[in-house]
C-alpha cells in the first residue's frame, strides 16, 4: 500500500517551539501499522521528544533494520534522511554513517527480532563501539512482519498465540547492553508517554551509546493472555524503579534536589537529568546496581523501567579513533589527496 | 652425464623454508639485489595456511627479456633449508638444474641424483661457529645462504652491502652482523667449488625505472589516493594487507597538521556484513569508503551488495579472490569469484567489475574506482587475486596528476536544494539526465528539501514505497540503463590487433597478462599467431562485443575450473558459445606459460585429429 502523505495544514493555535515549529512538523507520513500497535506510540514519543528538544529535523539520521518497527521511522520525522537497511545489520550502517559525519544525530529503530535474534551480533558490538548514538528497540516479544513467531526476547515459560509455549530463554536487551558497555540504560514502555518521553530526550542529548529498550505489544500477534509483553501484562508488572526528568540546559535549574530524593546529573551539553529513584540504595550511575535491580526485578516476574544507569562523559567511537573534528565527508581534495610529490618518493622506496 | 644448465640473466630459483624461521626477509633480499642489479625479477611467496613450522617455498623468476609469470614445469636451482621436504625439492629441480643443501647433515643417498648439481654447504654448522646465541644463529643460516648464492650466481657483493646499510640505516650493529652472515656463506662458496656455476648474473638496465611492489600495498594506497575516508573490515588471507597498507600511508599522510587528528577513520569490524554494512552507510552519508575481503568474505556480504545495487549507494570493494569454493585454498590463488562477484545478491543484480593486472592497475583502479562508484551510485567491485596482491611484482612508476579532482556524482547540496524552482520537486529515482543515474542528497543537507527514505524495499521515483508492478519495471530498467553507462565509463579493454586477418584470439584478464607476452611469442614460434584483448571492466563494452565478433575462435584464459569469464561473455554477449574455447588452470599456483601455450596447442591438434578424423 502507498503512503499518503498527510495533510501540511497548520492550526494557527498550535504551540510552536523554539524553532518556530509545531509538533506537527516532526511528524512522518501515516503509519500502515495496525492499529493500536505500540510502535507508534513509540514514533509518537520520538516525535513529542525532538519538538519539545526544538532539534532541526533534518540534522538527525534515522535507521532502522527491517520488521514493523523498523518501518515505523516513515512514520515520524519527516524532513529527517532515514534510511531502511536489511534485517539486523543497522548497527553497521549506523557505524558507517556516524563515521562519515560525526555532527548528525543518530537515531536508531530496531524490533526485537531485528536486535536480538538475527542482529543479536551487530547489536552487541556496537554497544561495545560505543557508537555515538540513540537505538530503541521496540520490543514485542515476537516477529510482527512475519506474522508472530516467537523472538529470542519472548520470555520463557509465556505463551505465543495459539498457546504454545516458550522453552527458549529469553534475552534481556537492558542487561546485554549495560554488559557490553552502553553508557545511557533505559527500559520502558509504549503505552507510558510520561516516562517514555523525557527518557529519549535524555538519550538524543546524551554523548554515547543510548540505549531504549521500550516494551512494545504487538496487537496482533502477542497481546493474549500468557504472554508477558501483552499491555494487561506489562501494565500490570511495570515498576518503575527511576523516575527522569529531562531539563534542557538553557533552563535555569529553580530546584536543587536533595540528596537522597533525586539525583542531577549533567549531560555533556550542560542539560540536566533529574532521577528520582524509588528506592535509595539504587545509584543509577553504578552498573552493579543496575544489574542488581533488573535480577531482583525479573525474579519476581516484574519489568523494571526507568533510566537504569547513565554514565556521563565516557568516550565514544570517533574520539576512540581520534578523528578530525570536522565531519569526514566534508574534507575535500587537498585534505585528502597527498598529490604527485609524496608519489615519487613512495615510487623510491619501492626501488 | 647431463650437462648443467647453463644462463645468464635467466633462471628460476626456489628457496624451500620454515614458516617463521626468519627466511622471508633474507629471500626478499636476494629479489632486491636482483632487481638492483638491473635485472627483471618476479618473486613468489609459496605459503601454507601456518604460522609456523609448516613448509614454505620462495620461488624467483629472473629473466633478463621481462617474462615474469611463471614458466611452469621444474625449476634450476633449489637452495633447499627445510629437512621435511627434501625429496620434493629434489625433485623440484630440473635435470642440468643446481641443488644447494645444508650439508651439516648428509644428504640421504636415496635422494641423489646424479643428473643435477649438488653442492652442499653446512650453513647451520657455519653459523654455529661464528654466532653464539640461538636467535641468531637461526637467523644468519639465511642471510648465509644468500652470501653463498652471492658467490655461486656471481652478484656483486656490493650491491648487498647497500641493500642492508638502506634498510638497517642507523642500527649499523645489524649492518655489521649480516654482513657477517653474508661473508660466511660467501668465503665457503668461493673456497670450495668454482664460481660461478653455470647459471650466473650480469649487470643490465632492464628494470630501468620500474619499482618492486605488491599489489595490496598499491590498492590500500590507490584508496589514500581515491580519497576514501572511512573503512571497515574484518581480517581474511590475501586482503588484509591492502587495509593495513591503506592503515600505514594514512598514518603518514592523512594526520591534520593542526591538531595532530585522523582525516580518516578504520574499523575493524564484527564480521564482513559488518564491514560492508559500514561502507554503505558512510557512502549513504556522503563519505568515501572501502572494504577488502577474499571469497568467503563476498558471500557474506551478498544481502548487503544487493541493498546497495538497488538502493543506488555507492560502494568500493576489493576482492583479493583466493582458492574457493568454502575455505577452500586460502593461501593459493584463483580467478573464481566473477559470477559470484558479477551477480552477487539474490533478485536480478549486476555489479560493475574491475580486473587489475599489475599493482600499477591496482592502484590506478582503486583510486579510481570512488569516482566511479559515486558517479555509478553504485557497488564496485575490484577484482584482485593472491598472486597480485601479496607478491612482490615489477611494475612502471605510480603516477598521479596533480590536477585531479574527485568526481563526486551528482549530489544536490543545499544551495542546489535552495535553489530549485517552484513545483520542482526533487526524486531521488528521477532519471533527469536520461542516462540512468539519478540526482541524491546527503542527509542533514537542507532544513525542508532532500530528505527521503532510503531502503530495500520498490518505490518510486520519489522513493515512496511501492509494489506496483509498473513502479518496479521502471525502476529495474532504468536500473539496466545505468548499467549500459557504466560500460562506458569503466577501464576499456586493451586491445592488440596484431594482423586484421588473424581469426583466432586470446581473451584474458587479471594477473593472466603476465605469462600473456610470453605464451603469444612462443606460439608464434610455431607458427601460430593471434590477435589478443585483455579485459578490464564488466559490463562489457562494444569495443569487446565487436572485438569477439571479429574472430572465428576466441581462447578465452582464466583461472578457475568452470570458465567463468566465458559464461559472462556469453550470458552478457550472446555470443555463439562455440566460438569461445576455455583455457583454464586452476590448481591453486598462478598460471604458468605452460599451461597457456599446452592448452592453446592440445585444443587446435584435437580439432585438426577430428577433421582428419572425419576426412577418413
Ligand atoms: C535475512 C532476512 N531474513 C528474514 C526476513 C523476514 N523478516 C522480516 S521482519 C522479520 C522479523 C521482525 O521482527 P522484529 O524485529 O521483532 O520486528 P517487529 O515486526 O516485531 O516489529 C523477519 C524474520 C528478512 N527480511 N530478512
Ligand atoms: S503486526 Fe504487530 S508489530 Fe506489526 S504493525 Fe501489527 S501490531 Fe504492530
Ligand atoms: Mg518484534
Amino acid at each position: 500500500m502507498t503512503c499518503v502523505p498527510k495533510s501540511k495544514f497548520h492550526h494557527p493555535q498550535l504551540p510552536v517551539n523554539e524553532l518556530g515549529l509545531t509538533y506537527r512538523d516532526y511528524e512522518g507520513s501515516m503509519s500502515t501499522l495496525c492499529a493500536g500497535c505500540g510502535h507508534d506510540s513509540v514514533g509518537a514519543a520520538v516525535v513529542q521528544a525532538c519538538f519539545e528538544l526544538s532539534l532541526p529535523a533534518h540534522r538527525v539520521a534515522k535507521l532502522s533494520g527491517i520488521g514493523c518497527s523498523s518501518k515505523a521511522p516513515t512514520y515520524f520525522l519527516g524532513k529527517s534522511h532515514g534510511f531502511n537497511s536489511v534485517h539486523g545489520r543497522m548497527p553497521s550502517v549506523a557505524t558507517g554513517a556516524n563515521l562519515a559525519n560525526r555532527e548528525l544525530i543518530y537515531l536508531g529503530m530496531s524490533g526485537d527480532g531485528d536486535s536480538a535474534s538475527i542482529g543479536l551480533g551487530q547489536f552487541a558490538h556496537v554497544v561495545r563501539r560505543k557508537l555515538n548514538m540513540t537505538y530503541i528497540v521496540a520490543n514485542n516479544g515476537a516477529y510482527g512482519l512475519t506474522k508472530g513467531q516467537p523472538s529470542a526476547t519472548a520470555d520463557r515459560g509465556s505463551l505465543m498465540k495459539g498457546g504454545k509455549e516458550v522453552t527458549d530463554e529469553g534475552i534481556d536487551l537492558v542487561s546485554l547492553a549495560l554488559s557490553m558497555g552502553a553508557t545511557y540504560v533505559a527500559r520502558s514502555f509504549s503505552g507510558d508517554k510520561e516516562e517514555l518521553v523525557p527518557l529519549i530526550k535524555g538519550a538524543l542529548s546524551h554523548k554515547g551509546f543510548a540505549f531504549i529498550d521500550v516494551m512494545s505489544p504487538c496487537v496482533t500477534f502477542n497481546n493474549h493472555q500468557g504472554s508477558t509483553k501483552s499491555y494487561d501484562y506489562l501494565r500490570d508488572h511495570m515498576e518503575s524503579l527511576i523516575s527522569a526528568d529531562f531539563i534542557p540546559h538553557k533552563s535555569e535549574i529553580t530546584v536543587q534536589s536533595e540528596p537522597g530524593e533525586a539525583q542531577d546529573i549533567f549531560m555533556h551539553d550542560g542539560s540536566v537529568m533529574r532521577l528520582r529513584a524509588a528506592d535509595e540504595s539504587y545509584d543509577p550511575c553504578s552498573r552493579s546496581s543496575a544489574f542488581a535491580a533488573i535480577e531482583a526485578h525479573r525474579e519476581k516476574g516484574e519489568v523494571l523501567t526507568g533510566l537504569l544507569y547513565l554514565e556521563s562523559g565516557a568516550s565514544h567511537l570517533h574520539e576512540n579513533l581520534n578523528t578530525v573534528d570536522k565531519a569526514l565527508n566534508g574534507l575535500g581534495y587537498k585534505e585528502l589527496c597527498p598529490g604527485d610529490e609524496v608519489l615519487k618518493e613512495l615510487n623510491e622506496s619501492f626501488r | 652425464m647431463i650437462k648443467p644448465i647453463q644462463s645468464v640473466n635467466d633462471f628460476v630459483i626456489k628457496f624451500a623454508n620454515v614458516n617463521g624461521t626468519g627466511s622471508a626477509s633474507a629471500n626478499n633480499l636476494f629479489a632486491k639485489a636482483v632487481f638492483n642489479m638491473g635485472v627483471p625479477v618476479s618473486p613468489r611467496n609459496i605459503f601454507p595456511s601456518n604460522i609456523q613450522g609448516l613448509p614454505t617455498w620462495y620461488e624467483v623468476r629472473v629473466n633478463q627479456d621481462g617474462y615474469l609469470g611463471r614458466r611452469g614445469g621444474g625449476v634450476d636451482i633449489v637452495v633447499a633449508m627445510n629437512p621435511q621436504s627434501l625429496a620434493d625439492d629434489v625433485a623440484a629441480v630440473l635435470p642440468g638444474g643446481y641443488f644447494i643443501y645444508d650439508s651439516t647433515n648428509p644428504l640421504p643417498e636415496s635422494l641423489r641424483r646424479d643428473d643435477i648439481q649438488i653442492i652442499g654447504i653446512p650453513f647451520t654448522e657455519l653459523c654455529r661457529q661464528q654466532f653464539s646465541n640461538t636467535k641468531q644463529r637461526m637467523l644468519f643460516k639465511n642471510i648465509a645462504y644468500i652470501g653463498a648464492l652471492a658467490a655461486l650466481l656471481d652478484i656483486d657483493f656490493e650491491v648487498f652491502t647497500q641493500l642492508l646499510s638502506k634498510q638497517f640505516k642507523g642500527k649499523e650493529h645489524l649492518v655489521t652482523s649480516n654482513t657477517t652472515a653474508l661473508e660466511l656463506g660467501y668465503v665457503y662458496a668461493k673456497k670450495t667449488f668454482e664460481c660461478p656455476i653455470g647459471i650466473r648474473m650480469e649487470k643490465s638496465d632492464a628494470v630501468g625505472d620500474k619499482i618492486l611492489v605488491d599489489g595490496n600495498t598499491a590498492s590500500g594506497l590507490g584508496c589514500v589516493y581515491g580519497g576514501a575516508t572511512v573503512c571497515g573490515w574484518y581480517p581474511i588471507t590475501p586482503s588484509t594487507s591492502v587495509v593495513e597498507s591503506y592503515s600505514r600511508f594514512c598514518e603518514r599522510m592523512r594526520i591534520d597538521p593542526a591538531s595532530g587528528k585522523k582525516r580518516f577513520g578504520i574499523v575493524q569490524m564484527e564480521d564482513e556484513l559488518a564491514a560492508i554494512g559500514v561502507v554503505i552507510g558512510a557512502s549513504w552519508n556522503g563519505a568515501r569508503a572501502f572494504t577488502a575481503t577474499s571469497g568467503p568474505g563476498v558471500s557474506l556480504m551478498s544481502e548487503f551488495l544487493g541493498l546497495a545495487y538497488f538502493a543506488e549507494i555507492p560502494v568500493v570493494l576489493i576482492n583479493v579472490q583466493r582458492g574457493g569454493p568454502s575455505t577452500g585454498m586460502p593461501t593459493r590463488t584463483q580467478q573464481s569469484d566473477l559470477l559470484a562477484c558479477a551477480y552477487a545478491s539474490h533478485g536480478d543484480t549486476k555489479h560493475v567489475l574491475t580486473f587489475p593486472a599489475n599493482p600499477k592497475e591496482c592502484f590506478e583502479f582503486s583510486a579510481e574506482s570512488f569516482d566511479l562508484a559515486e558517479r555509478l551510485q553504485t557497488p564496485l567491485i575490484i577484482m584482485s587475486d593472491l598472486e597480485l596482491g601479496m607478491n612482490d611484482w615489477l611494475c612502471d612508476p605510480l603516477e598521479w596528476k596533480d590536477d585531479s579532482q574527485f568526481d563526486r556524482g551528482k549530489v544536490l547540496h543545499e544551495e542546489q536544494l535552495e535553489n530549485l524552482k517552484d513545483g520542482e520537486r526533487f526524486g531521488r529515482y528521477l532519471d533527469v539526465d536520461d542516462d540512468g543515474i539519478c540526482y541524491r542528497t546527503y542527509p542533514g543537507a537542507h532544513p525542508e528539501k532532500g530528505a527521503f527514505f532510503t531502503r530495500g524495499t520498490s518505490r518510486d521515483r520519489h522513493a515512496l514505497y511501492t509494489e506496483e508492478g509498473a513502479h518496479y519495471v521502471d525502476n529495474m530498467e532504468r536500473l539496466v540503463k545505468k548499467h549500459r553507462t557504466a560500460a562506458k565509463l569503466i577501464p576499456a579493454p586493451i586491445i592488440n590487433i596484431d594482423d586484421k586477418r588473424h581469426k583466432m584470439a586470446v581473451v584474458y584478464y587479471g594477473t593472466t597478462d603476465n605469462v600473456m607476452a610470453e605464451s603469444l611469442a612462443k606460439l608464434e614460434k610455431q607458427g601460430l599467431k593471434f590477435n589478443s584483448m585483455r579485459l578490464r571492466s564488466y559490463p562489457f563494452s562494444d569495443e569487446v562485443a565487436e572485438f569477439i565478433e571479429g574472430h572465428e575462435r576466441l581462447f578465452v584464459v582464466e583461472q578457475n575450473r568452470d570458465g567463468q569469464m566465458r559464461t559472462l561473455l556469453i550470458d552478457e554477449l550472446e555470443c555463439d558459445p562455440s566460438r569461445l574455447v576455455s583455457v583454464l588452470h586452476y590448481d591453486g599456483m598462478a598460471i604458468p606459460v605452460e599451461a597457456v601455450v599446452g592448452g592453446i596447442i592440445n585444443n587446435l591438434s584435437a580439432e585438426q585429429n577430428r577433421k582428419t578424423g572425419e576426412a577418413s
